[in-house]
């Protein structure tokens, strides 16, 4: 059986346990904090907690105030609404004066399911990137997000990270290892999943896990895939990337997001200046999503292995 | 050490003449700065430059030689077009000298178009997209709260900045949450960029509005310096609520051809409007 996890739950615990050992942090909500899992926070700590209501805009900014004072302040509420909602707060309070400010999404992409195009978000990563002085992580599953919050704490200055909503599989262990072999998360370097000799497969968020079982199938085709988790979208580890596309000379993106300016978007911009190398994104097609199930949602948008399967075939076939 | 910490003096003649002075001073550098850069916004720097003295040099507890001082007043200016008065009253307290100000607006300059809290020492926040500076305020105010620091935070929002939805999702929130180590003061002085705010986008009944967010109203002549202490004072005196003066002013204030005129909201005198200007001041000063 798969074991599963949602990467909000597992920041709302992340929180707490941090929260117990660095009364530094701060954490804010915009009334939806029983779905970000920030109330978990909030219960244990509401002397250092703030429910602004349905006001994100001043939730941006006065997570700037307490930031400007020392705290390390993480503002949540769901990623449409953390990015576009509140854009220019978070650009002129938080990202231009580099405070020390994580704003941690919930809810980004398509697979929020039912609720539908307003509260599903495919262009986050793209905008929230284009900004200055900010970073953008996008954990892979629950065990990942812990590490990250624990990361982003010493971290210095803004950032942006997406969560997703439903339950996902978790590619770690327990404390962060792969194959019993432990790892170290670093903010910033992408983490190589599996070696493979014909394509790459750079994935990120929920997409992760699509691109491993992507992977065993073309090995049973007798294709060999390398795996690389970034979960760190900026500042994107160019070197590794860069590697492991002269490596197997071919590269496929996958991404919960839009095909423009996320994760595809970025490793183009590496690739085309440092690698040529035949490239397929596998995301949102330049689309709003609608309402449905998750499951049904992510094979719509072409978000799933066998996307990334036949997308990984042509890569290789471009290879001159 | 150089800290201000004069708000227990009382508010007499003498006090009062020499924040008056101080503001004539203000006031020249305001236009002087923005000449030279050829372009920001003098009217809404002239109107709340008495307010701007009253706070940096008789009201605010803070300490140029060292601007992060933990325990500081903190200052906040929401409406960050505003910025010659907070530079020139900076620079008057000696953050930094007063031939700076004559870089303002210039390539490499600590003085930006609008505030910028890393470049330029004694700015708390970066402000200049309207509506932000009263939330960051109310931050500031909140972590002082979670720390037990007596320090107060004083945002200064102009009139046409309260057009901005945002203002009011602050307002509700430092009511809700009891803040009281929070003091607004509002420039009401009755235009912004493209009018008069009565033509743009009605504020009135503004104090009654602020009444109704939950926060203390204390409505004053902002020109009138005693009025601005005692208000300051008063302001201080408020529990579990916050307080807002709201500060009837002029744009321009100061300069006969500037007063109520729209069009010195966002440009810069000429070099000859400069010398008319100067010598009004300088008649006012030997007055």
């Amino acid at each position: 059986m798969i074991r599963k996890a949602a990467t909000r739950e597992a920041y709302g615990e992340a929180l707490v346990e941090l929260g117990r050992v660095d009364n530094r942090i701060v954490v804010l909500d915009a009334d939806l904090s029983t779905s970000t899992r920030t109330i978990l926070f909030a219960k244990e700590f509401p002397d250092r907690f703030f429910n602004f209501g349905i006001a994100e805009a001043n939730m941006m900014c006065v997570a700037a105030g307490l930031a400007s004072c020392g705290k390390v302040v993480f503002a949540s509420t769901f990623a449409v609404f953390a990015s576009g909602r509140a854009y220019n707060q978070f650009r002129t309070s938080i990202a231009y004066p580099q405070l020390n400010v994580k704003v941690v999404a919930t809810h980004g992409g398509i697979s929020v399911g039912e609720d539908g195009v307003t509260h599903q978000c495919v262009e986050d990563i793209a905008m929230m990137r284009a900004l200055p002085h900010t970073n953008v992580i996008v954990p892979a599953d629950g065990i990942e997000t812990k590490e990250a919050v624990k990361a982003i704490i010493e971290w210095p200055g803004p950032v942006y990270m997406r969560l997703s909503r439903p339950a996902t599989p978790l590619i770690y262990e327990e404390g962060y290892k792969l194959n019993g072999r432990p790892l170290r998360y670093k903010v910033g370097d992408a983490v190589k999943l599996m070696e493979g000799k014909d394509v790459t497969i750079v994935a990120t968020g929920i997409m992760v896990s699509e691109a491993l079982t992507a992977a065993a199938s073309l090995e049973k085709e007798g294709i060999s895939a390398a795996i690389m988790n970034v979960h760190t979208i900026k500042p994107l580890d160019e070197s590794a990337i860069v590697k492991t596309a002269k490596e197997t000379g071919a590269v496929v993106t996958a991404e919960e997001h839009s095909i423009l300016g996320g994760l595809g978007g970025a490793v183009a911009e590496v690739l085309v200046e440092n690698a040529q190398v035949p490239m397929i994104r596998v995301g949102i097609r330049d689309a709003f999503g609608e309402s449905g199930t998750t499951s049904e949602l992510l094979m719509k948008y072409g978000l799933t292995a066998p996307d990334i399967i036949e997308a990984s075939k042509r890569a290789i076939k471009m290879k001159k | 050490m150089t800290i201000f910490d004069d708000k227990r003096r009382p508010h007499d003649d003498e006090v009062v003449a020499k924040l008056n002075r101080i503001a004539l001073e203000l006031r020249r550098n305001i236009l002087i700065m923005t000449t030279k850069a050829g372009s920001g916004h003098p009217g809404g720097s002239l109107s709340s430059a008495d307010i701007v003295t009253a706070l940096y040099f008789h009201h605010l507890r803070h300490d140029p030689e060292n601007p992060k001082w933990e325990d500081r007043d903190r200052f906040v200016l929401s409406k960050g077009h505003g910025c010659p008065a907070l530079y020139a009253a900076l620079a008057e307290s000696g953050y930094f000298p007063e031939d700076t100000l004559w870089t303002l607006r210039k390539m490499g300059s600590i003085l930006q178009g609008h505030p910028d809290m890393n470049k330029t020492p004694g700015v708390e926040a970066s402000t200049g997209n309207l509506g932000q500076g009263l939330s960051v305020a109310l931050g500031i105010a909140l972590a002082g709260r979670i720390d037990r620091k007596k320090y107060r935070v004083f945002a200064l929002l102009g009139d046409g900045e309260i057009d901005e939805g945002q203002i009011w999702e602050a307002a509700m929130a430092a009511a809700h949450y009891k803040v009281d180590n929070l003091t607004a003061i509002l420039d009401l002085n009755g235009i912004q960029l493209d009018g008069l705010t009565k033509d743009i986008m009605s504020l009135e009944p503004v104090a009654d509005k602020w009444r109704a967010f939950g926060w203390h109203v204390i409505e004053i002549d902002g020109h009138n310096m005693r009025e601005i202490l005692d208000a300051l004072d008063r302001a201080e005196h408020v529990k579990y609520m916050p307080a807002i003066v709201i500060a009837h002013t002029v744009k321009g204030k100061g300069v006969s051809f500037m007063e109520g005129q729209v069009k010195f909201h966002g440009t810069a005198l000429t070099e000859e409007q400069l010398v008319k200007a100067l010598e009004e001041l300088k008649l006012e000063a030997e007055n």
